[in-house]
């Protein structure tokens, strides 16, 4: 792979980044400040065969268009949606992503989030620390997880690993998909408000595509309602976050958890106030086993690229 | 006299120690005719006396003690019954002496416990609190991403305790493709879960503990130095029983040394007084002994509780009975 020049967008994981640098030609695009970007493409188009971009900076169309010798994107993510698809396509760029190594983490995380924004977990734990607990008594009663009404957003890998651990404690599951899925017992809904209306805590668990923009809306989250619960583990983009940001301060939604942000790291700072969320950085997939098995995923389907090898995990 | 109730004295007698919450307090008024120690101007030996002939029944909430002395004052007495799970409050084995029947919270509280155990093993794992913490204070559009956290799916877990609510915390697991194993008085043949009559072996075979059982005089420091040496610096505890199951001043130096990764706290030695020094640790996760305290729970607690006096009053066995 000595030759292979390789694009990494994002300084995303050292262990990628290191691998990288040490078997192939690694070409550092944070390394130039952003007014320069392009001269920096341009200065190294002529070597660049290979990006690895995720979720924070992927390969859109300017960035595809600089490159005319590259060969294969190669995702360190399982989602695509910064990734100019249609573009690869018409340019026979190979595109792979990483899915299944991702997928425990994720649904791990949509439960605890669930438990976490029901329980107060996090506002407790600042409440002890606080000293509250001496001077003011007990925290407050919270509410119960078990047994609530699930509805899942999207019941592909992840969505089905959220639905066997939230089995677990008791929960109806409830989805909406753009298709029914035969062989499960769970219920469908044709609308996500339907699954809403139906649901009290709301799982966003699907790809982010143009029809998956703001799927959760500010209708979807009246129908959740004022004790309705939404998680999302999907992308920024799945829900109208300023709509979000009202319906939890008018107390029209009941609560959130939410990892991931229309423009991250930004988050709007109306809800750092709010007791009844919980919010993370972008910690999906954010662990040391999980992000090892992504970049040896990365390199795998590099390195089966350059040996004519079948990609690990081809999306294109 | 004041301290009780001006209704019809038809209703049996019933004793609270300590004043509830305003919502349990109606319930109880309505079928039982109240004996409040708190409004009234003797202190409460002197009202326990005045009443010792009538009080057979007493109820214990916020974990007021039973002790002999207070057993002595009340020869009527034949039956008390806790708002919580938990007994260790009670002289279980004065109150067996004297033919005291006993009653707790049952299983009401079991799920949600286990709920608990498993959001703040999620939490210390993933580091749910400390990110929440990390955003809300602007570092993540400072100081770049959160450091990573380490993985539930598939790690080996030790249950002490395999109760009501243990077992539930083992079956919530399982859904994560966790490995359980457990500890407890007796194995349990019907489960099939590996059992380890020494908790240090359960300790060095596990990636985390959950501590999930009774307080008694077998279980005091059922955590101890060894019990965390073998569980080893990758490995977590989480603590929803007592504080006195574990030895907090050894788990503490653990934690400041990096000789266990991380642990995740409902219940301390002397509470509400925690140890300072786990208020600047970032991979620990603390709560106020809330793990049963949810509004859900409340409701079905109550008629648990008046479940059981009426079965007394009416000489039928206790609901939710405890043995010494």
């Amino acid at each position: 792979m000595e030759t292979l020049g390789v694009l990494l967008t994002f300084p995303m994981n050292p262990y990628l980044e290191e691998e990288l640098d040490r078997r192939c030609n690694l070409f550092r695009l944070w390394e130039s400040p952003p007014e320069s970007r392009r001269e920096f493409l341009r200065a190294h188009a002529g070597s660049i065969r290979a990006v690895v971009g995720n979720a924070t900076c992927g390969a859109d169309a300017d960035t595809i268009d600089a490159l005319p010798k590259l060969e294969i994107i190669s995702s360190f993510s399982v989602g695509l949606d910064k990734i100019d698809l249609e573009k690869c396509r018409q340019r026979g760029i190979r595109v792979t992503n990483t899915p299944d190594v991702l997928t425990e983490d994720t649904a791990d995380l949509a439960i605890g989030l669930a438990i976490s924004v029901l329980r107060r977990i996090p506002q407790a734990d600042r409440y002890v620390r606080s000293g509250s607990w001496k001077s003011k008594g007990d925290y407050k009663l919270t509410n119960k997880f078990s047994g609530k009404t699930v509805g899942i957003i999207g019941l592909g890998r992840i969505g089905m690993a959220v639905a066997k651990r939230a089995e677990a404690f008791d929960c109806p599951i409830s989805y909406h998909s753009r298709s029914e899925k035969p062989g499960t017992n769970y219920k469908y809904y044709s609308t996500v408000v339907d699954l809403a209306a139906n649901s009290q805590v709301l799982i966003v668990a699907c790809a982010l595509t143009p029809e998956t923009r703001h799927i959760v809306n500010r209708e979807v989250m009246d129908a959740l309602g004022p004790k309705g619960v939404l998680i999302n583990i999907g992308r920024g983009p799945h829900v109208d976050e300023a709509e979000l940001v009202k319906a939890l301060v008018e107390g029209r939604l009941g609560g959130a958890g939410i990892d991931v942000f229309e423009q991250e790291p930004h988050v709007p700072e109306e809800l750092f106030g709010l007791e009844n969320v919980v919010l993370l950085p972008h910690v999906g997939s954010g662990t040391v086993e999980t992000r090892k098995e992504m970049a040896d995923l990365v390199l795998g389907n590099l390195e089966a690229h350059c040996t004519n090898k079948p990609l690990l995990t081809p999306v294109i | 006299m004041a301290g009780d109730e001006p209704q019809s004295p038809d209703l049996p007698p019933l004793l609270l120690l300590r004043k509830p919450i305003a919502f349990l307090l109606s319930s109880l008024s309505t079928r039982f005719h109240l004996l409040k120690p708190w409004e009234s101007p003797l202190p409460l030996p002197a009202f326990l006396s005045a009443h010792a002939t009538t009080v057979q029944a007493l109820l214990i909430t916020g974990l007021a003690p039973v002790t002999a002395v207070i057993l002595d004052s009340l020869p009527s007495l034949g039956c008390i019954v806790t708002t919580s799970v938990g007994v260790d409050h009670i002289d279980l084995l004065e109150c067996a002496r004297r033919g005291v029947a006993v009653a707790n919270a049952g299983s009401v509280f079991s799920d949600d416990a286990a709920d608990y155990a498993v959001g703040l093993l999620i939490d210390v794992l993933r580091r749910i609190s400390a990110a929440d913490g990390y955003l809300r204070q602007g570092l993540w559009t400072l100081a770049g991403d959160f450091p990573l956290g380490s993985k539930l799916s598939g790690k080996r877990i030790g249950i002490i305790g395999l109760g009501s609510i243990g077992s539930r915390v083992a079956k919530r697991l399982e859904a994560f493709s966790c490995t359980i194993s457990y500890n407890s008085l007796t194995m349990k043949p019907s489960v099939p879960y590996k059992f380890y009559p020494n908790v240090c072996d359960l300790a060095s075979n596990n990636d985390a503990l959950i501590v999930c059982c009774a307080l008694t005089s077998k279980t005091h420091h059922i955590i101890n130095k060894e019990v965390l040496s073998a569980l080893g610096k990758q490995g977590i505890i989480i603590n929803i029983g007592r504080g006195a199951l574990v030895d907090e001043e050894e788990l503490i130096k653990c934690l400041m040394n990096g000789d266990i990764k991380g642990a995740g706290l409902d219940v301390f030695k002397n509470e509400p007084l925690v140890p300072k020094e786990l208020f600047s640790m970032k991979n620990v996760v603390l709560s106020s002994h809330s793990a049963v305290n949810t509004e859900e729970n409340i409701l079905d607690l109550y008629q648990l509780i008046i479940a059981n006096f009426e079965a007394f009053f009416s000489g039928t066995p206790l609901i939710s009975p405890v043995s010494a």
